[in-house]
C-alpha cells in the first residue's frame, strides 16, 4: 500500500506525536494509512530467551506486563512516557520508527541487545536497533517498510537496570534521561550499558562511562568516574528546558542515580518508581 | 496539500454514553471535534490541543485518551464516555458528586478531562494513595492549581463508589 500510494504517504501508530505534528503542519503527507485496525500487531511474547514486541503495543501495556518487570529498564520507560492517556495510545513500534531525539523507547533499548524486524515489499530483513536509528527522525527504514516486530534479548542471571528520566511535567519530553544496563559478577561490573538520552542527535551510547566500570568494583569512586565520563559524553543543546551546562550536570547526576538502582536490582532488590520531576 | 482533502469523507460509528452515531466525517477531524460538533456533546473541552493539558480528556473502551490526539475515524466501532455519560438516570457519578463535596474544582474547565482519568485510575485501583493519584492524573492540567482538592475529591470518590 505505501508502494502505491507514493512517497508522500506517512504511517499512523499511536499518533501521540505525529497527531501534534500534523497540526502544526510540521508533517504534510498526502495520505495516512493507520495501522490502528491491524489485527494481531500489537503483544508481548517471551521465547525463553528474548522478548518479542509487536509494533503497535501501546506503552500502558508494556507498563503492567509482568513479563516485561522481569527488565526493568523496560518497565522504568515504559511507566515514564508522557501521561496516562499518551500511554494508552503511544506505540513501541511508533517510537522508534519516529525517532525523535527526545523519544524513551530507543534510550532504554539500546542498552539491552535490540533487534528491529523490518518489513516492506522486498521482503521481513532484521537490523540491531544501533543500525536502525541513524539520525534525530532518521531511521534505516526505507519508504515502504515498517516496523514488524521489537525483539529484546533477556540479560542474564545477576542483570539490573534502570531509566531514569528527568521532566519539567510529566506531559513533555524529559530535559534528560539515562539508561543504565549492568550485569553483576560477585563484587565485579562484569557488562555495563549506559546510554543518554535528550543530550544528542540520537540516543548515545557513553562508551568511557561503561569502560570506567565494565570488569571494576562499582563504589563511590568508580560511580563517579563514569558520571563525570558521561558528562563529557552529553552533547546537549540549550533550549528552554535548560542551558547545555545545566543538562551536563543533570546527566552527570541521571547517570549516578540509575546506576545506583540498577545495582540495587542486579543483587535482587525490589525498586520501584525512579523517574523524577522538576 | 492535495485538494481533494476537504471533500474526502470517511464513514464512521461509534457509540457515545451508550447512544450510537453514525456520520460521514472529514478524515481530518478529531475525536474531540466529533463529540462536541457531531454529538453537541459540548461537556469535553479544548484547553491546549497540543496534547498537553488533558482538558479533551475521554474513555475510549474504558481507557482514558486525549481526544484531541485522535482522528474520529480512529475511534471507528469503539465506545466513548464523555462525563455526560457519567450521570445515571439523573444522579451524578459518585465521582462528580466528590468533586463537588471536596471542592475538587473552581473554573472547571479542566474538570470533564479529570474526572475521566479519575475513572480509569478508580476502576483500577479503588483506594489510590496520594502519589498514585499524582501519577494517574499527571497528564491534566489545572491552571487554577487546585490539585490539593483534587486529590481529595479523588480518594472520596473512590470510598463512595466502594460504599456504593
Amino acid at each position: 500500500m505505501l508502494g502505491q500510494l507514493g512517497e508522500g504517504a506517512r504511517l499512523l501508530a499511536g499518533g501521540q506525536s505525529l497527531i501534534p505534528l500534523l497540526k502544526l503542519r510540521f508533517a504534510n503527507p498526502e495520505h495516512l494509512v493507520d495501522l490502528n485496525f491491524i489485527v494481531g500487531t500489537s503483544f508481548i511474547k517471551e521465547d525463553g530467551s528474548a522478548l518479542h514486541f509487536g509494533p503497535m503495543t501501546r506503552h500502558a501495556e508494556i507498563e503492567h506486563s509482568e513479563l516485561v518487570k522481569k527488565i526493568p529498564v523496560l518497565h522504568d520507560c515504559a511507566a515514564s512516557i508522557a501521561d496516562v492517556q499518551v500511554r494508552n495510545r503511544g506505540t513501541i513500534g511508533g517510537s522508534l520508527a519516529e525517532a525523535d531525539p527526545s523519544g524513551d523507547w530507543a534510550n532504554a533499548l539500546i542498552t539491552l541487545d535490540t533487534t528491529v524486524h523490518c518489513l516492506g515489499s522486498k521482503g521481513p530483513r532484521k537490523v540491531a536497533l544501533k543500525d536502525f536509528i541513524l539520525d534525530a527522525y532518521t531511521t534505516a527504514l526505507a519508504h515502504d517498510e515498517l516496523v514488524a516486530e521489537v525483539e529484546v534479548k533477556i540479560p542474564p542471571t545477576g542483570s539490573g537496570g534502570a531509566y531514569v528520566a528527568f521532566k519539567r511535567a510529566a506531559p513533555v519530553y524529559p530535559t534528560a534521561s539515562t539508561a543504565v544496563q549492568l550485569t553483576m559478577e560477585g563484587d565485579i561490573c562484569k557488562d555495563v550499558a549506559i546510554a543518554l538520552g535528550c543530550v544528542g542527535l540520537t540516543a548515545i551510547r557513553a562508551g568511557e562511562a561503561e569502560a570506567a566500570l565494565r570488569g571494576k568494583r562499582p563504589d563511590d569512586k568508580t560511580i563517579a568516574a563514569a558520571a563525570e565520563a558521561a558528562r563529557a559524553a552529553a552533547d546537549p543543546h540549550p533550549d528552554m528546558r535548560g542551558s547545555a551546562e545545566y543538562k551536563r550536570e543533570l546527566v552527570a547526576a541521571l547517570v549516578k542515580r540509575a546506576i545506583q538502582i540498577a545495582l540495587r536490582r542486579a543483587r535482587g532488590e525490589q525498586v520501584e518508581g525512579v523517574h523524577l520531576y522538576a | 496539500m492535495p485538494e481533494t482533502a476537504a471533500t474526502e469523507r470517511i464513514a464512521v460509528q461509534m457509540k457515545v454514553n451508550g447512544k450510537p452515531y453514525a456520520r460521514e466525517v472529514e478524515p481530518r477531524m478529531l475525536l474531540v471535534e466529533f463529540l462536541r460538533e457531531e454529538c453537541d456533546l459540548t461537556g469535553t473541552h479544548v484547553g491546549c490541543d497540543t496534547t498537553y493539558c488533558g482538558a479533551c480528556t475521554v474513555l475510549m473502551n474504558g481507557l482514558a485518551v486525549k481526544s484531541c490526539t485522535m482522528f474520529a475515524a480512529q475511534a471507528d466501532g469503539s465506545d466513548i464516555t464523555t462525563v455526560e455519560g457519567l450521570e445515571k438516570d439523573g444522579q451524578l457519578h459518585p465521582i462528580q458528586k466528590a468533586f463537588g463535596d471536596a471542592y475538587g474544582l473552581q473554573c472547571g474547565y479542566c474538570t470533564p478531562g479529570l474526572m475521566l482519568s479519575t475513572f480509569q485510575l478508580l476502576s483500577e485501583n479503588p483506594e489510590p494513595d496520594e502519589t498514585e493519584i499524582r501519577k494517574a492524573i499527571a497528564g491534566n492540567t489545572c491552571r487554577c492549581t487546585g490539585y490539593m482538592n483534587i486529590f481529595k475529591a479523588v480518594q472520596l470518590a473512590g470510598r463512595n463508589m466502594k460504599g456504593a
